[in-house]
């Protein structure tokens, strides 16, 4: 089957009902794309489909049969996000930090806090309490941070 | 697996082989990840697109059975004729849950906990199903048999929703096990009007009309004795997400909240 | 500019965001096999036949007669085997170990076990096998008891809790030069070594163990990769390859270790006018199966049972037992955020009951220098108790929303805790922990087996020996861990690897300046060739501590926290979601200061959920809802707006007067969660306070 990955026509021959985190990791080494759960419910494994974001363990990658596949390795280090991140501790262990930038990508050009907090919802964080996560994105937008994002006061 | 890229070859593949079909997966997956299916031979159908619209048929609202919750929380339609689906839809899971469940898979799942579930039996929903043979209408509430057991055959699938006008105000509350990406406790959607209709998940084998306690509230329009009659017709359980008892009581909390709000 | 106190770029660069850092499960080795874990379906009994149900080409099998040295897990006892050999003591109890290249063959073996099953025990209150039992008498209670005006008792009950680090436990074992490596998800990759060496016996010396970048660890990772090490070390020596072993999510849960349950009981005399005088408090932990590491979980819990607050006459009575759970282990807090709850809701009824303002009561009673700790250390300058209690209720307008969200769905709670950093007494003399800098041609490389698992560890030590050499941050380099080429600097836990591993960093900086002698590290390298510099944590002299009493200096110091939390609770559905959280936290100096509020943030989260969410369903010995669907951690919708505040009040013994940190967070959101639903009236005694046990609970008459 064809499908496009990170902007390529790839074609590849497996079994349809695999995987499609298994086949980015494995036949294709794109190991940024991190495995949770295995239920769709951690979002570590948060890649595009056609534009939007997708938990890849729990799609057959027959499912992508000629749409457009976008992983966290597409954005090649160099979107502002990804050292916003960094910077703002967003991500802290690390493990979530794909996922979670790639859900955030669906994001509209000025998100308020609630948009950001809906969109990062089937994302989880265990090391953040998700506010330095708000902060990356909220500055990669442009909004002010608002109260929830937290204050912060060293005295 | 085999893969459909039409609804009559679907049909036909149904028609030869038993298979379960796979529309975004968000179920089946996961329980094919924890080795908990008992199914072996999948049908993928997510590439049918004439499963995928949601339009208006007379005076129906009809949704085609791969509509996703993102598609439903989209939709101008479905917020004009059916707003609680659309709550509904947007406390399902996360986006990438939207972006892929869809509502005929959440009735083909048959999971008491799901979200959809409530406001379709709540709104009279009629489930179509095809087969090669043809086409048949069951009514939501009558769809199912037992604990994710339905009408539906083998060869049969669930090719759309369709949803009557509603009349009255619609009214819907999910209780999770927190406040995103949570399966239900309990979830409640309800229509005020002369006859109001009102189901709950989470409270039995299948999702259930409550038609006593409506009934009831028909009759005498009177609240007291509707929880009353509600905790009388529903026998929720214990399980690892919340108890018996809990159920029950926010339950009839829940039609009080719902008979307040639409007053 | 100094590094030391400012937000500096990160040593971890720019990998985490870009997918590029390589955890456990993104390594491949040439010809490496897959692992797998049978274990046992019962709670307790013994294994009558073990019977192989599948075509065993290509699979490697191991059960305990493969083990070349010891078959115990080397902690604080030996009690725990790698495998089985007879005696199931817990559910998910390792048995047989299978490898296979092809994973969906070594998924499709079976494998069928009968046992003789014993009735188990899983009620600690009903367990007489006790793993350790404590017991801190100062004063004499008894006789402070007797001459109180007043007396309030209550039991207090808090859950287990499930890590949930996102990266689930893993390792690979590759064999080399007649020995093996291992690559893993690791806190302490010393522990990992010493618990193979103990595994693999005299025949294998050349072992080491390299930490990979680690996706979470809270203490889930300090004792249990020693388990999963040990395993694929047996399948890779007796295979000849690589073997990888990544457990799932389920497998993660319902096997590996968690927050110990507790029944915290106190009985407290006190003067009408609130002043304590006497404190008789009796802490339970449910160990589980294997000692592991319940001693010093019960030791550190104890030690914080009294809570922040000055009491003559105190005994503390503590017992870690046995039951046939999993056993439980290393987490965030380690004992103190049960005792602490039990403690911080156990005052809040005291206040209650003697019709004293909650925050009033704890003005009264709450530590000050000079004051004299349960063990009978006395405190010293850093004790910050006051500051961050006025603090807390300053900047929250307390007692005004205390009176405003009376009578309303809306309400306000605080808790005041502490948390010893480091080593517990003479933990860290005993630990001779050690650190190492390198020169290399363009500056210094710090050497230790202190491990980042995404607290912050490369970037903060790399800022302290930065400006104590007086370098650019820039030449500074961390190495990444590997037994064979860093220096032990004991293990990564314990609220230490800032406050003990960080020191020894400055000195070991200050005594390389030295021998620099004035020149630039790359110019001494060219000049000289390669230097090294390692040195010993040397505790400050101060320190006094009975092992057999219990009694003297239990921390070197401590954090001190107050948190406010405000919440809404549905009356419908009794469901109580925070709306805000203040958090007021003093440790010394904040080194990074987006790090450490990080770290407040996170912690303050986990404590959370811990308060409201996370409850761990137990059906005969096993997690019953192992799920991230029905084990249910906060997401971004259930945390409220954050309010962080940092207060300085250095230490003088740690670097650039840093404390520890880490785990201080985790002790105070849950007291006052359920502090904010007393003022509601509800009288809730136990965590997690899920819907189920609001709507189910009294009101306070």
């Amino acid at each position: 089957m064809k499908f496009t990955l990170n902007g390529e026509t790839r074609e590849i021959a497996v079994n349809p009902a695999t995987r499609l985190i298994d086949v980015l990791r494995e036949e294709f080494g794109l190991t940024g794309t991190k495995e949770g759960c295995g239920e769709g419910e951690c979002g570590a494994c948060t890649v595009l489909i056609d534009g939007e974001p997708v938990c890849s363990c729990i799609i057959p990658v027959s499912q992508v049969a000629s749409a457009e596949v976008t992983t966290i390795e597409w954005l090649n280090g160099g979107h502002p996000l990804q050292k916003l991140f960094m910077d703002e501790v967003g991500a802290q262990c690390g493990i979530c930090t794909p996922g979670m930038i790639m859900a955030a990508l669906s994001l509209g050009p000025a998100p308020t806090l609630d948009d950001v907090r809906t969109a990062l919802a089937g994302n989880l964080c265990r090391c953040t309490g998700y506010a330095a996560i708000y902060r990356a994105v909220l500055k990669w937008r442009g909004m002010p941070l608002e109260d929830g994002a937290g204050g912060a006061v060293v005295a | 697996m085999r893969s459909a890229t039409s609804l009559d070859d679907a049909l036909r593949i149904l028609r030869d082989e038993r298979r379960t079909p796979v529309a975004g997966a968000t179920d089946l997956y996961v329980a094919l990840n924890f080795g908990t299916l008992e199914q072996k031979r999948f049908l993928d159908i997510w590439a049918v697109e004439e499963l995928r619209g949601i339009s208006e048929r007379g005076d129906m609202l009809v949704l085609g059975a791969l509509a996703t919750y993102t598609s439903l929380i989209r939709s101008p339609l479905v917020a004009r004729r059916l707003p609680m689906l659309v709550e509904a839809a947007r406390q399902v899971g996360g986006v990438q849950i939207q972006n892929r469940g869809t509502v005929g898979g959440n009735i083909a799942n048959g999971s008491p906990a799901g979200d959809s579930l409530p406001v379709l039996a709540a709104a009279d929903a009629v489930v179509v199903l095809r087969s090669v043979d043809g086409e048949r209408r069951v009514l939501l509430t009558q769809y199912y048999t037992g604990y994710r057991a339905t009408v539906m055959r083998p060869d049969e699938l669930i090719v759309a929703i369709e949803v009557p006008p509603v009349e009255g105000k619609q009214w819907f509350r999910k209780v999770g096990t927190r406040a995103a990406q949570a399966i239900s406790k309990i979830v409640m959607a309800g229509v005020r009007s002369s006859h109001p209709r009102i189901a709950f998940g989470s409270v039995a084998p299948t999702v259930v009309r409550v038609s006593r306690t409506e009934r009831v509230l028909a009759s005498t329009g009177d609240i007291d004795e509707g929880a009353g009659v509600l905790a009388e017709e529903i026998a929720p359980i214990d399980d690892i997400r919340s108890t018996a008892e809990y159920r029950l009581r926010v339950a009839t909390n829940l039609l009080r909240r719902f008979w307040a709000e639409t007053s | 500019m100094a590094a030391v106190g400012s937000s500096v770029a990160r040593k971890d660069g720019i990998g985490k965001a870009t997918g590029g850092a390589k955890y456990a499960d993104d390594i491949t080795f040439p010809g490496m096999l897959f692992g797998r874990t049978i274990r046992s379906t019962i709670p307790r009994g013994r294994i009558r036949s073990i019977e192989l149900d599948f075509d065993r080409t290509g699979f490697t099998i191991v059960d305990y007669r493969d083990v070349p040295g010891k078959n115990a897990v080397d902690l604080m006892s030996q009690d725990q085997p790698f495998l089985v050999e007879r005696e199931v003591r817990h559910m998910a109890e390792p048995i047989l170990l299978l490898a296979h290249e092809d994973r969906e063959k070594l998924a499709a073996a079976r494998v069928k076990i009968e046992y003789e099953e014993d009735t188990p025990l899983f009620d600690p209150e009903k367990s007489e096998q006790v793993f350790k039992s404590i017991d801190i008498v100062k004063g004499d209670v008894v006789a402070a008891l007797a001459r109180a005006d007043v007396i309030v008792e209550g039991t207090y009950r808090t859950g287990h809790q499930e890590h949930i680090y996102i990266e689930p436990n893993g390792v690979i074992a590759v064999p080399e030069d007649g020995g093996v490596a291992i690559h893993g998800s690791v806190q302490c990759p010393f522990y990992v070594l010493k618990a193979l060496r103990c595994l693999l016996g005299s025949a294998h010396p050349n072992v080491r163990v390299i930490q990979t970048e680690t996706g979470g660890g809270f203490g889930g990772k300090e004792e249990y990769p020693s388990m999963i090490a040990g395993h694929a070390v047996l399948l890779a020596l007796k295979s000849g390859r690589p073997v990888k072993i990544i457990y799932d999510r389920v497998e993660d849960m319902i096997a590996t270790t968690k927050r110990h349950p507790a029944i915290v009981r106190h009985r407290t005399g006190l003067t009408r006018d609130g002043r304590l005088v006497a404190m008789d408090i009796d802490v339970l932990f449910d160990g589980g199966a294997y000692v592991t590491l319940s001693p010093t979980v019960l030791s550190r819990g104890c030690i914080h049972a009294a809570g922040p607050y000055r009491c003559d006459d105190t005994r503390i009575q503590g017992r870690a037992v046995f039951t046939n759970t999993p056993p439980n282990g290393a987490f965030r807090g380690f004992g103190a955020p049960q005792t602490e709850f039990a403690v911080e809701v156990h005052m809040e009824r005291i206040a209650e009951q003697l019709g004293i303002d909650p925050v009033e009561l704890r003005r009264i009673n709450a530590l000050r220098p000079g004051d004299r700790t349960a063990t009978g250390q006395i405190l010293r300058d850093d004790c910050s108790a006051h500051m961050v209690l006025e603090a807390a209720v300053k900047r929250t307008d307390f007692a005004r929303k205390r009176e405003q969200y009376k009578g309303t769905n809306r309400t306000i709670g605080l808790s005041l805790f502490f948390h010893g950093a480091g080593f517990t007494g003479a933990g860290e003399r005993n630990l001779k922990s050690k650190a190492r800098l390198e020169l290399t041609p363009n500056g210094v490389r710090i050497a230790t087996g202190s491990t980042e698992i995404g607290q912050g560890t490369r970037t903060m030590h790399a800022q302290i020996v930065t400006d104590a050499l007086g370098i650019p941050y820039e030449d500074v380099e961390v190495a990444q861990p590997d037994t064979s080429k860093v220096a032990d600097s004991g293990p990564t836990v314990a609220s230490r690897t800032c406050m003990v591993v960080g020191k020894i960093l400055e000195e070991c900086a200050h005594e390389l300046k030295e021998k620099l002698g004035g020149l630039s590290p790359a110019e001494y390298y060219v000049r000289n060739g390669p230097l090294t510099v390692e040195r010993m944590y040397e505790p400050p002299d101060w320190i006094q501590w009975d092992d057999n009493t219990y009694l003297g200096d239990a921390y070197a110091t401590y954090g001190w926290g107050c948190d406010v939390v405000e919440l809404e609770l549905d009356p419908d559905t009794y469901e109580a979601r925070p709306v805000k959280v203040t958090a007021v936290q003093e440790f010394g100096r904040p080194i990074h200061p987006a790090l450490a509020r990080g770290q407040i943030e996170g912690g303050t989260a986990q404590g959370l959920g811990y308060a409201l969410l996370e409850r761990v369903v137990m059906r005969n010995g096993a997690m019953a809802n192992s799920t991230l669907t029905n084990y249910t951690i906060p997401t971004t919708l259930d945390m409220p707006e954050m309010d962080v505040v940092m207060l300085e009040n250095p230490y003088p013994g740690g670097p650039f007067g840093a404390k520890g940190l880490g785990e201080l967070p985790m002790d105070g959101p849950a007291p006052a969660v359920v502090n904010a639903l007393r003022h509601m009236g509800l009288d809730v005694r136990e965590i997690p306070a899920t819907p189920e046990l609001i709507a189910g609970c009294r009101t306070i008459a």
